[in-house]
């Protein structure tokens, strides 16, 4: 099993393997992502309470989903590159970062948007939404250190080492959030869980959700592939690629 | 397509701002890796 | 082995007292900062405006906060560039204590100060007097974590030029749950009602932080090194 785990660690191996595991992930991701889009705009019917803004939920909870299980993500190849040293984890932490960010960026604007007609302001210190905007500072966070270190391994390890502290904080800030909100907004805030959501409203909701996740594989493995790049240059396969890439 | 889907029953603003932003994020994602990949590759031939 | 750890902890921590009590400037500035922090605000209000003492607690967090912030570029940064820092990793005692020493030293210079001179401030802002040991039992246990996580970052950025504009970037969002609490036990005795949950809420992430945060700093620091 672990040289299994070895090989498909090793920078060439996993490279190719990336190259031929995008189209795939790609075409399940493009095909989950219309089928949700399509159903949530157009098959599936208005909420009775909230309208057709409802249908901000089909790019809002996949994107929200998405940028905690990033982080996530991040934390554990941090827990790796830093223990076991592997070169893979810290391109696939180094990686993630900025794609967690622009998600999570997405889930708070979109979160707003859903916000402006149902709550009346675009902002409102909820604990979702507050904890969203930390998340989006704790990314922040990551990229700027991954960015300030200029040594590509040690600035991998220091963002492994941030992303784990950030991690054991975010259930954290979650409650320390829910617990202010619960001494003063209480009740006003409308609350949006709903006990059962139709099969029309659903369907297209998990295929959105699936294909935002085939999604960020793809964009993950191309970027992984770029860390590689970079960190392997001068060696043999590198040249390879460079070869065949250039025609 | 009729002008009530696009309407969204007066949330326009709000269902078509969300999605594209969504469309934006995908484009985002997929484009700067790939444009990235370009200036890696033009540096490491440079190198040899 | 536990002689070691004890006898390094505490000559490190001799050793950084020694060095602030020769530095006078240093220590001295963070409390500073916090008081012209505090007056600005009441000079930015309305002359006596009775809000001030509803915002007390939030003006007196950020304001203890920052001004934690102002000594962390330099908690590393000499003895990272003198080659202290290497001698504490080649010593045969375990980094680590030495590590928690300077981190102690942080938290007895700075946020030890800081924690004492709120209760004066708070009272310049119209905060009730019933409600001022809640207030400084929040900053007691929370200005420890304040330096804990401060430490943590600094040691992430050690040697780096631009530290001093990544630090607050990486510290802020940590502590988000320290100022929640700490303001909020600060709030709910304000206004009469019992701060003990706040203030369990606090201990609670003070313990968390110190059997975390001291290993994560050394780590971050030996990566430095490597």
């Amino acid at each position: 099993m672990w040289t299994w785990f070895h090989r498909l660690a090793s920078p060439p191996t996993f490279y190719r393997l990336a190259d031929r595991l995008v189209p795939w992930l790609g075409l399940l991701a493009a095909g989950l992502l219309g089928y949700g889009i399509f159903g949530g705009l157009l098959l599936a019917p208005a909420d009775y309470q909230q309208g057709d803004a409802f249908r901000i939920i089909y790019v809002h909870v996949p994107a929200a989903a998405l940028s905690l299980s990033v982080y996530v993500l991040m934390a554990a190849a941090g827990a790796v590159a830093v223990i076991w040293r592997i070169k893979l984890a810290e391109c696939v932490l180094v990686a993630a970062a900025p794609i967690g960010a622009s998600f999570t960026a997405l889930a708070l604007v979109t979160g707003m948007l859903w916000g402006k007609p149902m709550w009346g302001a675009y902002w409102v210190w909820d604990a979702r939404l507050t904890s969203e905007l930390i998340l989006l500072f704790l990314y922040a966070g990551v990229i700027g250190l991954n960015q300030a270190i200029e040594e590509p391994r040690a600035a991998a390890r220091a963002c492994g080492l941030l992303a784990l502290i950030g991690v054991i904080n975010v259930p954290i800030v979650h409650y320390s959030v829910e617990w202010w909100n619960s001494l003063h907004q209480g009740s006003t805030i409308l609350k949006l869980g709903r006990p059962n959501m139709s099969a029309d409203m659903a369907r297209p909701l998990y295929a959105a959700l699936l294909g935002t996740y085939c999604f960020f594989g793809v964009a993950l493995l191309r970027r992984v592939q770029n860390e590689l790049l970079l960190r392997e240059r001068g060696t043999a396969w590198v040249k390879e690629q460079l070869r065949s890439a250039h025609v | 397509m009729s002008s009530s889907f696009w309407n969204m029953g007066g949330y326009a603003v709000y269902v078509w701002g969300s999605y594209g932003l969504a469309a934006a994020v995908l484009a985002w994602n997929l484009l700067a890796p790939r444009l990235r990949r370009h200036d890696i590759l033009k540096e490491l031939s440079a190198e040899e | 082995m536990a002689a070691g750890v004890i006898g390094a902890f505490t000559a490190v921590l001799r050793r950084e007292l020694r060095l602030a009590a020769r530095a006078r400037a240093e220590w001295l500035m963070p409390p500073l900062f916090f008081v012209i922090v505090v007056t600005l605000f009441g000079l930015g209000a309305k002359p006596n405006d009775p809000l001030l003492a509803d915002f007390a607690p939030a003006i007196l967090w950020v304001g203890a906060l920052l001004a934690a912030l102002l000594t962390l570029e330099r908690l590393f940064r000499a003895d990272y560039e003198d080659g202290t820092l290497e001698q504490i990793f080649i010593a045969p005692a375990p980094a680590i204590a030495a590590i928690a020493a300077k981190l102690s030293a942080h938290w007895l210079l700075t946020g030890l100060p800081l924690a004492l001179l709120a209760a004066p401030l708070a009272a310049a802002l119209g905060f009730p007097s019933a409600a001022l040991p809640a207030l400084t039992a929040g900053l007691a246990l929370g200005t420890p974590v304040l330096s804990l996580i401060g430490g943590f970052a600094a040691a992430l950025t050690v040697g780096l030029p631009r530290a001093g504009v990544l630090l607050p970037l990486l510290v802020l969002p940590l502590v988000t749950p320290i100022v929640i609490f700490g303001a909020g036990a600060a709030r709910a005795a304000q206004s009469g009602l019992p701060a003990d949950a706040p203030l369990y809420f606090l201990a609670a992430v003070l313990v968390l932080g110190l059997t975390l945060l001291p290993w994560a700093t050394t780590a971050a620091l030996r990566n430095a090194f490597e």
